[in-house]
C-alpha cells in the first residue's frame, strides 16, 4: 500500500521534471541576486509584478513570447529528426534579411499582399539558411552542431555589412534599414497591451509544428528518421530528404522568429536586433520537452523572465546577463532530469532490498 | 605584384598570426583531451569565456597576471567540472549541456563584469612583458615573428608536443584513447572509464581557461563582454579539421589565426573592403575548409556516448 503511493508520488514528480527545473534556476539564480546586493524576495517579486502584474508588463512578456516560441518550435523540428539546431541566430538574421529587403523593395503593395509576402520571404531566407546544414548533415554526414555555429557568424556579419551598404538608411547614421512599410507591419491585435499579431502567428506555428509532425506522412518519417536513420531507410524512407526538410522548416520557423521581431517590434532592420533569440530557442525547447504545447508553455516562462528581468533593472546589461544565467541554469537541470528515472530505479531496488527481497 | 605580397606578408603579419592562433591551439589542443575520451565539448567557448572573465578578475584582484591566468584555469575546470557531471554521472545530452555552459558563462561573465567594476569603468590588469628569445630573437625577419612574444605564446606552441607524447607515448594516454574508443573492452582491462573521461574534461576546461586568459591579461589586459566571440567553436572546428591529432590542430589553428591577422592587416593598407564582410571571412574560411573535408574524418568512436557499467 505504502509503496504504491510513493510510486505515484515519483511518477507526479517526474512527470513535473520542467517544472523542478525552473524553481532550482530560480533559486540559485537568488544567490546570485542576493551578491548583486538585491533582496532576492523583492526582486522575484518584482520580476512577477513586471512580467506578469500589470497589462503593459502582460504585453512585454508575450512580446517576447513571440521570437521565443518560434525559435523554440525551430529548435524542437530539428530535434525531433535528431538534428541539432544551434544555428538560429544566423537563420533569424538571413530571414529577416530577405523578409526587410523585400519589404522595402515592394513598399507600394497593401497590407494583404506584401505581409505575407513577406513572412513567406523571411521563412525561406531561414529555411534556406537551415537546409545548407541539413544537406550537408544527411549527405556527408557532417555536424550539423559545428556548421550551423559557424553560419551564425557568417549570417549575421553579412545582415550588418548590409546594413552598413545597401540597405543603410539615407541618412546614414547607423547601422540600420529605412523604416520598413507601414502594410508589411505585424497589425497591433490588443492595443491595451500592444500585443500584435505574430503572437497569433506564433501559437498557429505551434499547432501547424504538431499536425505535421504527429499527423502527416511526412512527419512520420522526419521523427521516424530521428529515432533511428538506418532503421527508418531500410523501411524505405528518404532520410536524406527527411533530414534536409526537417532542417528547412526549422530554419524557417527561425526566419519567422526574425520577421515577427522586425516586422512587430523594431519595424526596421539594424544591427544586434535580436538578443540572442536563436539559442534561446534551445532552452525553450528542450525545457518544453520539443513538444507544441511544452514549448509555448517555456516560452511564455522565458518570455516573462526577460521581460520581469528589466522591472529590476539596476545597471545596463545586468537585466539580460541575469535572464541568461538562469536560463543556462533552467538548461543544466532540464539535462539532470534524465537522471530521475535512474534514481526511481535504485528507490525502488533498496527498498526491494529492506523488505527482504520478497516481491 | 611581389612587392604587393612583401608588403603584406611582413614579419609583423606573421607575429600577428601566430599571437591570434594561441588561444586557438590552448582551446583546441584541450578538446582533444575531451573528444578523444569521448565526450563531446561544444561548452569550450563559455570555457574560454569563463577564462577571459576570471584572468583578469584574478589579475586585478591578485595584482599579478600569472596567478591571473591560474585563476582562469581553475575556472575553466569548475566550468567542465559542470560539463563532466552531467555529460559522465548524469549521462545527460553532451551537446545541450555544452550549450547551456556557453550561454550560462556568458550571462555570469557579464553579470559580474557588471557587478564588480559597472557600466563606465574597465578593469585593467597588469600583462605579460614580451619575452625575446636569446639569439633566435635576433634573426631578422624570423625572430620578429616568432621569437618576441609573450610567454604564453611559447607555452602553447610547447604543449603541443606535450599533448602529442600524453596521448600517444605514455600508458594513461592509451587509457585515454581507448575509453574514447572502446569503454568496454577498456573497463575490462581495469581502466577507470568515468574517472578518466571526468580527467579529460577537466582538462579540456583548464585549458580553454587559459585561451580564454590569453585573449584578457595577454593581449587587451581588460575583459570585454563576450570577448570570446566564437573562437571555442573556431577551436572545435580546428580539432576536428585536424582529425583530433595536435600537430595537426595546431597547424589548423594557425590557418584560422593567419586569417584573423589578414583582416587586421587588409584595412591597414588601405584595400577598402567592407569591415563587415573581413570580419565574416574567418568564419567563412573555417566552414569551407570544414566543407573541404567530407567524408575524410572519423571522430573517437565512442564520442557522445555516456558509458554505463554493468
Amino acid at each position: 500500500m505504502r509503496r504504491n503511493w510513493s510510486e505515484r508520488a515519483l511518477s507526479v514528480v517526474l512527470a513535473l521534471a520542467p517544472v523542478w527545473a525552473v524553481l532550482g534556476a530560480l533559486l540559485l539564480g537568488a544567490f546570485l541576486i542576493a551578491v548583486a546586493g538585491i533582496n532576492p524576495v523583492d526582486a522575484y517579486a518584482a520580476l512577477l509584478e513586471g512580467a506578469f502584474g500589470s497589462l503593459s508588463g502582460l504585453g512585454l512578456t508575450l512580446q517576447k513570447t513571440v521570437p521565443l516560441l518560434f525559435a523554440g518550435l525551430g529548435v524542437a523540428f530539428a530535434f525531433r529528426c535528431g538534428l541539432f539546431n544551434i544555428g538560429g541566430e544566423g537563420q533569424l538574421h538571413m530571414g529577416a534579411l530577405l523578409g526587410g529587403w523585400l519589404a522595402l523593395t515592394f513598399a507600394g503593395l497593401p497590407a494583404p499582399v506584401l505581409l505575407p509576402a513577406v513572412l513567406i520571404a523571411s521563412f525561406i531566407g531561414g529555411g534556406i539558411w537551415g537546409a545548407i546544414p541539413g544537406l550537408l548533415r544527411a549527405k556527408w554526414n557532417m555536424s550539423e552542431i559545428i556548421t550551423t555555429i559557424l553560419m551564425n557568424y557568417i549570417g549575421f556579419w553579412f545582415v550588418s555589412f548590409t546594413l552598413h551598404g545597401p540597405l543603410q538608411e539615407s541618412r546614414g547614421y547607423y547601422p540600420q534599414s529605412e523604416i520598413l512599410p507601414g502594410a508589411s507591419w505585424l497589425p497591433i491585435i490588443w492595443p491595451a497591451a500592444r500585443v500584435h499579431l505574430g503572437l497569433v502567428l506564433a501559437l498557429l506555428a505551434a499547432a501547424g509544428v504538431y499536425v505535421v509532425l504527429w499527423r502527416t506522412t511526412i512527419g512520420y518519417q522526419i521523427r521516424a528518421v530521428g529515432s533511428n536513420r538506418r532503421a527508418a531507410e531500410y523501411s524505405g524512407i528518404p532520410a536524406v530528404r527527411s533530414m534536409v526538410l526537417a532542417m528547412f522548416v526549422s530554419g524557417g520557423l527561425m526566419g519567422l522568429a526574425g520577421a515577427a521581431e522586425i516586422l512587430g517590434v523594431q519595424h526596421r532592420l539594424s544591427d544586434f536586433f535580436s538578443p540572442g533569440y536563436g539559442f534561446d530557442g534551445i532552452a525553450v525547447a528542450l525545457l518544453g520537452y520539443t513538444h507544441p504545447v511544452g514549448v509555448a508553455l517555456a516560452a511564455v516562462f522565458f518570455g516573462g523572465l526577460r521581460a520581469g528581468f528589466n522591472a529590476i533593472q539596476r545597471t545596463e546589461g545586468l537585466p539580460l546577463a541575469m535572464a541568461q544565467v538562469v536560463q543556462g541554469l533552467t538548461l543544466i537541470l532540464v539535462v539532470s532530469s534524465v537522471a530521475l528515472p535512474r534514481l526511481r530505479a535504485l528507490l525502488r531496488r533498496k527498498e526491494a532490498a529492506s523488505a527482504g527481497g520478497v516481491d | 605584384m611581389l612587392a604587393g605580397l612583401t608588403e603584406f606578408f611582413t614579419a609583423a603579419f606573421f607575429a600577428a598570426a601566430v599571437r591570434l592562433s594561441t588561444p586557438l591551439i590552448f582551446t583546441a589542443i584541450g578538446g582533444i583531451f575531451s573528444e578523444r575520451s569521448g565526450v563531446v565539448n561544444i561548452g569550450l567557448e563559455g570555457m574560454m569565456l569563463t577564462g577571459a572573465f576570471a584572468g583578469v578578475a584574478g589579475a586585478y584582484f591578485t595584482g599579478n597576471a600569472w596567478l591571473g591566468v591560474l585563476i582562469a584555469m581553475v575556472a575553466g575546470a569548475l566550468m567542465a567540472l559542470i560539463h563532466a557531471f552531467l555529460s559522465v554521472t548524469v549521462r545527460g545530452n553532451q551537446i545541450v549541456s555544452g550549450a547551456a555552459i556557453n550561454i550560462l558563462a556568458l550571462g555570469l561573465t557579464t553579470f559580474f563584469l557588471r557587478v564588480f567594476w559597472g557600466i563606465q569603468e574597465k578593469p585593467r590588469v597588469p600583462g605579460f612583458a614580451v619575452w625575446k628569445i636569446p639569439v633566435l630573437g635576433d634573426i631578422p625577419f624570423i625572430g620578429e615573428a616568432l621569437f618576441q612574444h609573450i610567454p604564453l605564446v611559447y607555452l602553447a606552441f610547447l604543449l603541443v608536443p606535450l599533448a602529442h607524447f600524453v596521448l600517444f607515448r605514455t600508458s594513461w594516454g592509451l587509457s585515454l584513447r581507448s575509453v574514447g574508443e572502446h569503454p568496454r573492452a577498456a573497463d575490462t582491462v581495469g581502466i577507470n572509464v568515468l574517472r578518466t573521461r571526468y580527467m579529460c574534461v577537466l582538462i579540456s576546461g583548464a585549458l580553454a581557461g587559459l585561451g580564454g586568459a590569453f585573449l584578457s591579461v595577454g593581449q587587451l589586459q581588460t575583459f570585454l563582454e563576450n570577448m570570446s566571440a566564437g573562437r571555442g567553436f573556431i577551436a572545435l572546428a580546428a580539432l576536428i579539421f585536424g582529425k583530433w591529432m595536435p600537430a595537426r590542430t595546431m597547424a589548423a589553428c594557425l590557418l584560422f589565426g593567419s586569417a584573423q591577422a589578414a583582416i587586421v592587416r587588409i584595412p591597414a593598407l588601405n584595400y577598402s573592403v567592407s569591415p563587415q564582410l573581413l570580419s565574416m571571412f574567418p568564419y567563412l574560411l573555417t566552414l569551407l575548409a570544414f566543407i573541404g573535408l567530407v567524408g575524410k574524418t572519423t571522430p573517437p568512436a565512442a564520442i557522445g556516448t555516456p558509458y554505463v557499467k554493468e
